[in-house]
């Protein structure tokens, strides 16, 4: 074997190995890697009372309800529902059926109360025309299906 | 035109992107052609100075990418 | 390969690229910027602020991509030892390392507007911020030893340690829940984005490429330069 192929062969074997550890390191640390929970996952994963966590999903069409300061709305992942309180400032993003990232404790009712709300968008862009063709003729995939009244804050 | 400038009321956002991004790629050229002139200058001022026959030498047979290179086999035996 | 290996011959190469490299980034870039910035509709729900997508989405593209060019040439260096392969990794961080600065500041005044902050620690800006600390690492083991060919293989050996953040990078928002959304570009089904905005931003992508060829290919002259003037000084002081 010549000094070329030894090395070859070496740092092939090294960053085969490199690949493992780092699979092994992630799949050990997945929960810790994971920004947001679920409401599916606050019914498998018990979390400890009075924990602060992060609580995402899309925001349930026409459960948006204003009261002065103070809104309440259901976030959703199509599986299951929590619903959130919040008082402040909304992103220019947030809207319903849009995604959405809160973080603050569940209390006792099961009422998760929000210190924090980050608006998430999906993968799709496209002009407000073709968005309004797509809502038309029932082609929009329902991850993106925007709400009536709120169509135009975005353009 | 002054509401193409607010960009929908994003101006304060949208603006600065555009700006950091000419700053960053405009300083890494500038930096990188300066770099590049300035070693060819100092490069050429060394070969003026060994004198016009060692000069022609030195550019037709290019002694110094050999040197690396040698330097890099060397290592290489040396092992 | 070793037909590249060759400085002078790899001279010729660049100065033959180099003219057309600097006009496809002088033509693609004034009509990316004029797609990006007016021929280009806002978006339904995102309005102008999907215009910081042209500079942001590239620049990311670019700094992963740099960081490939960057791991393979150091590679070729470590085994093969040639010694244009070490200057094209040393020309080509501190580019990787420009672009991957510009996608986080365009990132974060995106992330602000759009969704109500700017910066998280998800897996996404996570393992984006950790690139950009890949290409520090390189540039500063590079000079961290007197002796320049130690330095040269501690900062290659980093570089291919590193190159499992780019699969990280880009899958991280399939494998957990992230607040950057999904690809968008690059995936299964095809793009997301309409076409009146996925022309803008492969225009511009071409320009991010083209100024990413222009300026290796003048670092890796400037690099070759400077091997020669250090031969000449040390032959100098020997001769």
């Amino acid at each position: 074997m010549t000094r070329k192929k030894r090395r070859l062969t070496l740092i092939g074997l090294g960053m085969l190995l490199l690949s493992a550890a780092t699979a092994l390191v992630l799949t050990a640390f997945q929960d810790n890697l994971v920004f947001f929970y679920s409401p599916s996952d606050l019914q498998t994963k018990p979390l400890a009372a009075d924990q602060r966590f992060r609580l995402g999903g899309m925001v349930e069409d026409g459960s948006v309800v204003r009261d002065g300061q103070t809104i309440r709305f259901t976030v959703t992942d199509y599986a299951a529902t929590t619903p959130v309180v919040f008082s402040g400032i909304l992103p220019d993003l947030f809207r319903e059926g849009q995604g959405v990232v809160t973080e603050g404790r569940l209390n006792s009712e099961g009422v998760f109360q929000a210190t924090e709300v980050l608006a998430k968008h999906d993968e799709n862009y496209m002009p407000p025309e073709v968005s309004d063709a797509l809502e038309r003729t029932g082609k929009m995939p329902n991850t993106m299906r925007m709400p009536e009244s709120t169509s135009n804050t975005g353009s | 035109m002054a509401s193409y400038f607010d960009m929908g009321g994003y101006a304060g956002y949208v603006w600065p992107s555009y700006a950091v991004t000419a700053i960053v790629l405009v300083a890494l050229f500038v930096a990188t052609w300066r770099g590049l002139k300035n070693r060819e200058r100092t490069l050429e001022t060394l070969l003026a100075t060994r004198g016009p026959r060692r000069r022609r030498a030195a550019r037709q047979e290019a002694p110094a990418p050999e040197a690396v290179n040698t330097a890099s086999t060397t290592e290489e035996t040396s092992r | 390969m070793h037909r590249f290996a060759n400085p002078n011959r790899f001279l010729k190469l660049a100065n033959a690229i180099l003219p057309w490299s600097n006009g496809v980034l002088v033509v693609s870039l004034l009509a990316g910027l004029a797609l990006a910035l007016v021929w280009s509709p806002g978006d339904y729900q995102q309005g102008d602020t999907v215009r910081i997508m042209y500079v942001h989405v590239p620049a990311a593209w670019m700094g992963m991509f740099a960081y490939v060019a960057m791991a393979v040439a150091s590679a070729v260096a470590l085994i093969w030892k040639h010694p244009l392969a070490d200057l094209a990794g040393r020309a080509t961080a501190p580019v990787g390392a420009a672009f991957t600065f510009v996608c986080l500041v365009t990132g974060a005044l995106w992330g602000k507007p759009m969704w109500g902050t700017w910066w998280v620690w998800d897996a996404r800006l996570t393992s984006m911020l950790i690139l950009l600390f890949l290409y520090f690492g390189y540039m500063a083991l590079h000079n961290a030893f007197d002796d320049p060919q130690r330095g040269a293989k501690a900062a290659a050996v980093l570089a291919l340690v590193g190159v499992v953040n780019v699969p990280i990078i880009k899958f991280s928002v399939d494998w957990w829940n992230t607040l950057h959304q999904p690809a968008s570009v690059v995936r299964m089904d095809g793009p997301a984005v309409d076409p009146s905005m996925l022309w803008p931003l492969l225009v511009m992508g071409l320009a991010f490429k083209a100024f990413y060829v222009s300026v290796v290919l003048l670092r890796i002259k400037a690099e070759i330069a400077d091997a020669k003037i250090r031969a000449l000084r040390m032959s100098e002081i020997h001769g």
